[in-house]
């Protein structure tokens, strides 16, 4: 009677998916005043039909009823948006947790202080380099500095860890020490994330993503010091380089199981990594409301199926990377069913040099006319102020 | 930072315990989902019954008599009393006579 009961493993659960995804990726505007090379939203301008404030209190009143404990809000930057303090606090006063990503433009020593004194908002500054020069190169100039000042302005108001996060690259991986010095010196939490080859990054993934040294180089780095550091379970593609285990975190693919994002227009896509058609699962207000996206969308309920192991199936490793990251596959233009560009077992490598056709966005609010590679960074200025002035949103 | 915690609470199962206020449960098909505002921190309860003992911990003066209240002898309390502690570990649980501190 009592016995405990054989329980499936929770890694399955997952994968066959929740009735509510336990964290979303809510995109709150397409604008931005940096223009991030490898911006995983393709982000610049505004989309005329962004969800207004009452429909994204409908959609938190929604996530309340659904139990969804939190919110990763990002964008674009979602601080440019004149409601986007109006909407945390709407979300944390209905139990619906927030975390956002900011690059910092609006983090003043006023907003840090009123931040420091909410138990249910966690801050996440973007980072892309341990010095000025490294992050200002993918970032834009001025945009470590910004950064760091709103790092300054979250430890002087007394916040209690905030998050540093950084996609890692060819070029700052071998900053993964200072950043987290960086993280210690501002009481900071350092959270390290996958480059995806998905929005522009899809453009600068071949000259950006790190080398097959350098992937067995932050595999170790993640093994040896990653106890305190965050990953957003985003390598577990990196898991076949050792023991199942090593690395902490569940280390799977949630897309459409676990999470999924919501962008600025109300479409659902089956993760943050993925906005493309061939991922979105149906949009909000056209289609019922998010539970019934979530519950009943065909992508969803695909996803949610068991997936095929294909080329990989002969792999000893599938088990523990599970043929890697959806999203960056399909935007390097390699087969869902087949190995991950940078599987550690080196499958990737071949596949890549073939012919391949990298699909292309269908989803693009980059500003002067479009992505194009590579964007030329010594045109780009950040006008901080110009937001103000004339606010996109 | 992250210096070891001054006093590291131990679960006893003879105590009282309760859910921290800062934490949520949701029930799934496999137990529940947890989730401490608070910490941030997520956990699984893995069957039902611990979600039931977790659930009804407030309701009893310590935690055996919830265990055995769910139906657990004492016996077969050691998985259950483990993940307890875990949770107390966790800051999930606390002492149902304590302050919450945070």
């Amino acid at each position: 009677m009592t016995t405990m009961q054989p329980v499936p493993r929770l890694v399955d659960q997952f994968e066959l998916g929740l009735d509510a995804p336990i964290c979303l990726t809510w995109e709150l505007t397409y604008a931005c005043n940096l223009s991030c090379v490898h911006c995983l939203s393709s982000s610049g301008k505004r989309d005329p039909r962004e969800l207004s404030t009452r429909q994204c209190m409908d959609i938190i009143d929604e996530l309340e009823r659904m139990q969804v404990f939190y919110v990763n809000i990002g964008g674009g930057e979602p601080t440019v948006r004149p409601d986007f303090w109006e909407l945390v606090d709407y979300a944390t006063a209905h139990h619906v947790g927030v975390k956002f990503s900011t690059n910092g433009v609006r983090i003043t020593p006023a907003v840090a202080a009123k931040l420091a004194a909410s138990d249910y908002v966690d801050v996440q500054i973007s980072l892309d380099g341990a010095t000025a020069e490294v992050n200002d190169e993918v970032r834009g100039p001025g945009s470590f500095a910004m950064a760091i000042r709103a790092l300054e302005n979250l430890a002087e108001a007394g916040f209690k860890d905030a998050k540093i996060s950084v996609v890692v690259t060819r070029h700052n991986v071998d900053q993964l020490d200072d950043f987290k010095a960086l993280a210690d010196q501002y009481g900071a939490t350092l959270r390290i994330t996958r480059l995806r080859p998905s929005g522009r990054g899809a453009d600068v993934w071949d000259e950006l993503h790190p080398t097959p040294a350098q992937q067995v180089q932050l595999y170790d780095w993640l093994v040896a010091r990653g106890e305190r550091v965050l990953t957003g379970d985003s390598f577990f593609h990196l898991s076949g380089l050792g023991e199942p285990g090593a690395l902490a975190g569940l280390n799977l693919c949630g897309a459409g199981g676990v999470v999924c994002l919501i962008d600025p227009v109300g479409d659902v896509y089956a993760c943050p990594f993925a906005i493309h058609d061939k991922f979105l699962a149906g949009n909000i207000l056209s289609d019922g409301g998010f539970d019934n996206v979530w519950k009943n969308a065909p992508l969803f309920r695909e996803l949610r199926e068991p997936q095929s192991a294909g080329a990989c199936s002969g792999c000893g490793h599938y088990d523990a990377c599970r043929g890697g990251c959806m999203a960056a596959k399909f935007f390097t233009g390699l087969p869902l069913d087949g190995p991950d560009p940078e599987c550690v077992q080196g499958y990737g490598e071949p596949a890549l040099a073939l012919e391949r056709n990298k699909p292309k966005s269908s989803v693009d609010h980059s500003r002067s006319g479009g992505r194009k590679a590579p964007i030329p960074l010594k045109l780009l200025t950040i006008p901080p102020k110009k937001f103000c002035n004339e606010s996109p949103v | 930072m992250s210096a070891p915690a001054a006093a590291a609470v131990v679960f006893d199962p003879d105590r009282g315990w309760r859910l921290h206020h800062q934490v949520s449960v949701r029930p799934e098909p496999f137990g529940a989902l947890l989730y401490h505002f608070g910490t941030r921190k997520l956990s699984f309860l893995k069957n039902t019954t611990i979600v039931e003992v977790v659930s009804s911990l407030a309701d009893h003066p310590d935690a055996r008599t919830a265990l055995r209240a769910a139906g657990i002898d004492d016996a077969e309390q050691a998985p259950y009393v483990h993940a307890l502690s875990v949770l107390v570990q966790s800051k999930m649980l606390v002492r149902k006579d304590c302050e919450e501190t945070s």
